[in-house]
């Protein structure tokens, strides 16, 4: 039924999940591929050789890489759970927020995890105030999208499984449960999920990989962080 | 004091930005009328400015029956969804959708590549150079011997780029030392095809008016 779809992944990869996860909500089977990153594949450079970057989608012979192109690929072209709102408004909201999360929460999220002193400090302010911002687009709710995952909580989920961790590895604090009591609930609800879990990374492997990599994280972000 | 809602479409832009640009573009092609709001940028943002784009503070922001859309992409998108019955500017299958939506985002980087070869010397110069051919030899390979970037018909790819000619052409081509022509043949001829279309012609500004627009960030950032 249907054409092969294969997801060419990374295991410590938030955005390999993503892609993932909208596969599973929708209820589509899927082979994924794990790439090394650090050798990546013939099969990778061919299939984005834009960016050379997972996840990238392969369904029957199309491809499809970015991961949030990904995710409503998968929303228009399977049947199943829609995973943006109907509403255009609605759907321009989510939109905003996911490109928020890529544009304005990655790069000061890595950067206060393995800088120091001021600098580091100046990123963790801005990366918690981001953070405020997201948080208050639960607005009581369960998930980002109401009270099912949607595009918002894909997106997001970077910050519900991976930063715990990684703040766990660099020893840093970002987000207690005080400071953001509903991003932590969400954050929760989201890993717990019957669906999600199938394809988040075991934790204790990813705590042990982060841990090994932690010098090598410090000193790519040396030549990462924009000079004052 | 409750506000009375405008009815219709208002546009928050800047008279050069390439992503208000592309907003203009996109309303003239669907044929959508809508209140063009000149926006104060250079000295003190308007209060509705700062009302309908707390985040980010930027323009473009389309504001529709008086609640705000912001950022130039999601803006398109907005319209192909929230006006089903105006000409549509993407294609119909998901998975041209999803190559036009990939794309469209890939053309941001002839921008923010571009600005850092006026804003920059030396090094970082040279790597925003480089980086710069890296871009236009994606963009020219994309696009093929197709005469748009979804083929036969002008559409959300060759709106979401064409803004940022007129910067490439004097300006950045100046600051990096190369011509579009000769590194991107098929872009070039594309460039000259969009601007026969009404919507383009109107809309963007000749190379030379953005040329002064850059001279005068540079005066203001002391950028040398």
């Amino acid at each position: 039924m249907g054409e092969t779809v294969k997801v060419i992944g990374a295991f410590d990869s938030p955005f390999s999940h993503r892609a993932e996860v909208a596969l599973r909500l929708k209820g589509v089977p899927y082979e994924l591929l794990l790439e090394d990153l650090g050798n990546k594949s013939d099969l990778l450079l061919k299939h984005n050789p834009i960016h050379k970057k997972v996840p990238v989608l392969l369904h029957g012979d199309r491809t499809i890489p970015e991961s949030l192109v990904i995710v409503e690929y998968v929303d228009e072209a399977f049947q199943g759970p829609p995973l943006l709102p109907a509403d255009p408004f609605d759907r321009a909201t989510a939109r905003f927020w996911a490109r928020f999360l890529d544009d304005k929460c990655s790069t000061p999220f890595w950067l206060s995890l393995w800088t120091e002193g001021e600098v580091q400090q100046g990123f963790m302010k801005e990366i918690k105030g981001n953070l405020k911002l997201l948080e208050g687009q639960l607005k009581g709710k369960r998930f980002f999208g109401g009270d099912t995952i949607g595009l918002v909580d894909i997106a997001a989920s970077g910050f519900a499984h991976w930063l715990p961790l990684f703040e766990e590895v660099a020893g840093v604090t970002l987000a207690t449960p005080e400071e953001f009591p509903d991003l932590c609930r969400w954050g929760k609800d989201y890993t717990s999920h019957d669906t999600v879990k199938q394809c988040l990374p075991d934790r204790a492997t990813l705590l042990a990989r982060f841990t090994a990599k932690k010098d090598m994280f410090v000193s790519t972000v040396k030549s990462m962080a924009p000079k004052s | 004091m409750a506000e009375e809602i405008k009815k219709g479409l208002v546009l928050l832009d800047f008279w050069v930005s390439p992503f208000g640009q592309r907003c203009r573009i996109a309303l003239a092609e669907k044929g959508l009328p809508y209140e063009y709001s000149e926006q104060e940028l250079l000295g003190t943002k308007s209060e509705l400015l700062l009302r309908s784009n707390p985040i980010h503070k930027k323009i473009p922001v389309l504001i529709h029956d008086g609640r705000p859309v912001n950022e130039s992409l999601v803006i398109l998108n907005y319209l192909e969804e929230a006006f089903p019955d105006a000409p549509p500017l993407l294609p119909a299958d998901p998975y041209a959708r999803a190559q036009a939506r990939f794309w469209a985002a890939y053309s941001d980087k002839v921008y923010e590549v571009g600005s850092r070869l006026w804003k920059t010397k030396g090094e970082a110069q040279s790597q925003a150079r480089a980086e710069m051919l890296q871009v236009l030899g994606n963009l020219d390979g994309e696009l093929g011997e197709k005469p748009f970037f979804a083929g036969e018909k002008f559409g959300f790819v060759d709106l979401a780029l064409v803004p940022f000619m007129p910067w490439l052409t004097p300006s950045f081509e100046r600051y990096g030392g190369f011509s579009v022509a000769e590194v991107a043949p098929r872009l070039a001829a594309w460039a000259d095809r969009c601007m026969e279309r009404e919507s383009v012609a109107k809309t963007l500004y000749p190379g030379e008016k953005v040329d002064e627009f850059i001279t005068l960030l540079k005066k203001k950032y002391g950028i040398e």
